[in-house]
């Protein structure tokens, strides 16, 4: 665990960049430092592995002051990833990441394959090995910077605002991409953003801090949405926070209907039987199970539907997998006010109505609520 | 034809002598004067107040008169060499100090910060990623360094005898022989382009991790070509 005590800074300007801040950063796990420029966060961030000394109070890895060990031993036990990747340009991409462990005194080719082995592991092509950083994208590039933070296999994980330069499509892929990453190699990440939506989508545990380095309030990002401690960290927090919050919900309580479904090629019959009172449309799928729209049952013609002939299903929801902030946005996309729910495949497995996901949402904020209380 | 590269008896050296003298006396001070400018160029680095002190040094020294120069050095190093090269090294200084500073200065800060991060020290930060990143900017300094000092050793002819080609100069003055004289203003052209696009070799070998299509963009760009300089020193 790291744990930072009473911690600040002060330049001799006489500015304070963090103040009287104490975290106790949790292992194998993802904290996030959010808040806007000027809060401090870099600076925290900084202070951990000693790019920064801080004028009072102390930090500690594992229970030992940080400062009782030789900096560079420090250092070389956390990896750190910084905007742009900050690669070293006259390297290849494979001894760009290998700098660590060659410092380590590890073998030039041990190095390499180790090099080679996290290429693989953060999704870049061995292919790229022998190029240099310009001829790499943002995006690559940025993929090269966490490789090359892993490559001693450090515990500690050091990002800063790492992602913050590629562009929206990228960034959601390399934030999943550290998801799926940190499923398997449990590190302890400490991770700064200004982007509050990243500090919720990465974050086990989010700390918000304001203007002048004082912490708002440290807590589980579900917890950050459904109680923000005051009115700037929901101010910060920006609008559509009950909406955001859904994502921490399941939708594998939502009821989910069969009785709608008919497939393209249905008999007169098949949907006179499947048209029922309670629900005034019909949704078709292919042959194969996936939807193709919704229609009016009088509308629909006995063995040969006209597709075109359809109303849209907005966006399906993976049932059981996805949030109710998801089923929520199907219903609201559809012009029927019937979201669809889909398995692993994309094939239907229901259709829930928005007042159902309404009520399911009441009773996940009831349950969520008392959960809180007994937490608190 | 031969008789074109014929060279009076009193110089006593062939033409292709005259040529190995001449880059020897040429390219030592530029080599020693590169390796007295790293240490200070990375102290300017370090302490920002020093460095244009220091700019403001090198440009007076560049200013003294080699003929000043070889004035007070006679009387300790005599009519040799190394009066010759001593002031061509000073001068260096004026190119490589602000090449190598700028050179250095222009690792982006993440880079460093990055380097720092990952536990090199600044002995480690600065041989393995501020200096290598720093070439392209020294082999410019270099390049303009070299090349003006090939025009500038001629003027060891002053001293007796210690210009290299530039003794030919002197000889053909004497001698009434315009062909002396052609032969080593080019010679001395000549020399210094082929050094200069050794030296163009040199960078684009150690550096492959150029953008190919940058590789001039450094900040030699709005210098004048180091072979133009030598052309107009010839002209004088």
């Amino acid at each position: 665990m790291i744990r930072i005590d009473s911690v600040t800074k002060r330049y001799p300007d006489g500015t304070v960049a963090v103040d009287q801040l104490s975290l106790d950063i949790p292992d194998r796990s993802i904290t996030v430092l959010v808040g806007p420029s000027g809060c401090g966060k870099t600076t925290t961030l900084r202070m951990i592995n000693r790019m920064i000394d801080p004028s009072e109070g102390a930090i500690s890895l594992d229970g030992a002051d940080i400062t009782k060990q030789p900096v560079n031993t420090l250092r070389r036990s956390m990896g750190y990833v910084i905007q742009n990747a900050g690669l070293f340009q006259h390297r290849t991409i494979v001894d760009n990441i290998a700098t660590v462990p060659r410092m380590l005194g590890w073998g030039k080719e041990k190095a390499r394959a180790r090099a080679t082995e996290l290429m693989a592991r953060v999704g870049l092509d061995a292919a790229l090995a022998k190029r240099y950083p310009y001829q790499l994208s943002g995006g690559q590039q940025q993929r090269v910077g966490v490789a090359r933070a892993l490559a001693a296999d450090p515990p500690v994980l050091l990002m800063d605002e790492p992602f913050s330069a590629v562009d929206p499509v990228v960034r959601k892929g390399l934030q999943d991409e550290l998801l799926r990453l940190q499923e398997e190699l449990g590190k302890t990440i400490v991770f700064v953003t200004h982007d509050i939506d990243e500090a919720i989508k990465l974050g086990t545990m989010v700390a918000v801090l304001r203007t002048g380095g004082k912490l708002a309030q440290f807590a589980p990002p579900a917890e950050l949405l459904s109680d923000p401690a005051d009115a700037f960290v929901e101010d910060f927090l920006g609008a559509d926070r009950g909406i955001r919050r859904l994502s921490f919900f399941s939708s594998a309580g939502l009821d989910l209907k069969t009785s709608p479904i008919i497939a393209v090629d249905s008999t007169a019959e098949q949907i006179a039987e499947r048209t029922t009172a309670d629900v005034p449309y019909l949704l078709v799928t292919d042959l194969d199970g996936k939807p193709l729209g919704w229609s009016e049952p009088g509308a629909l013609t006995a063995g040969a539907v006209d597709t075109a002939q359809l109303l849209a299903y907005g966006r399906p929801f993976e049932a059981g997998k996805d949030s109710l902030r998801a089923a929520l946005d199907g219903a609201v996309l559809s012009p029927t006010g019937w979201a669809v729910g889909v398995d692993g495949t994309g094939r239907v497995v229901g259709v829930v109505s928005q007042g159902a996901v309404g009520e399911a949402i009441r009773s996940a904020h009831a349950a969520g609520r008392s959960g809180a209380k007994v937490a608190g | 034809m031969n008789d074109w590269f014929r060279i009076p008896s009193d110089l006593q050296n062939s033409y292709l002598g005259l040529i190995g003298l001449h880059l020897r006396e040429a390219v030592i001070p530029v080599l020693v004067g590169l390796v007295v400018a790293l240490p200070i160029a990375q102290l300017c680095v370090r302490l920002r107040w020093l460095y244009p002190p220091v700019l403001w040094v090198t440009t007076v020294l560049y200013a003294i008169p080699s003929l000043a120069f070889f004035v007070v050095l006679i009387d300790y190093t005599g009519q040799t060499e190394t009066t010759v090269m001593i002031p061509l090294g000073v001068y260096s200084l004026v190119v490589f100090v602000p090449a190598i500073v700028d050179g250095v200065r222009s690792v982006p800060q993440e880079t460093l910060d990055a380097a720092t991060a990952m536990g090199l020290g600044p002995v480690r930060r600065y041989l393995q990623v501020q200096l290598p990143i720093a070439v392209p900017a020294i082999i410019a300094g270099l390049r303009v360094a070299t090349v003006s000092s090939i025009s500038l050793v001629s003027v060891g002819m002053l001293i007796g005898n210690q210009g290299a080609l530039g003794n030919l100069l002197n000889d053909g003055q004497i001698y009434h022989q315009p062909r002396l004289i052609w032969l080593s203003v080019i010679t001395t052209a000549v020399l210094a382009i082929v050094v200069d696009a050794v030296l163009v070799g040199v960078r684009l070998l150690l550096t492959p991790w150029m953008p190919r299509g940058t590789r001039k963009a450094r900040p030699a760009e709005d210098r004048p070509e180091p072979a133009e300089l030598v052309l107009e020193d010839a002209a004088r």
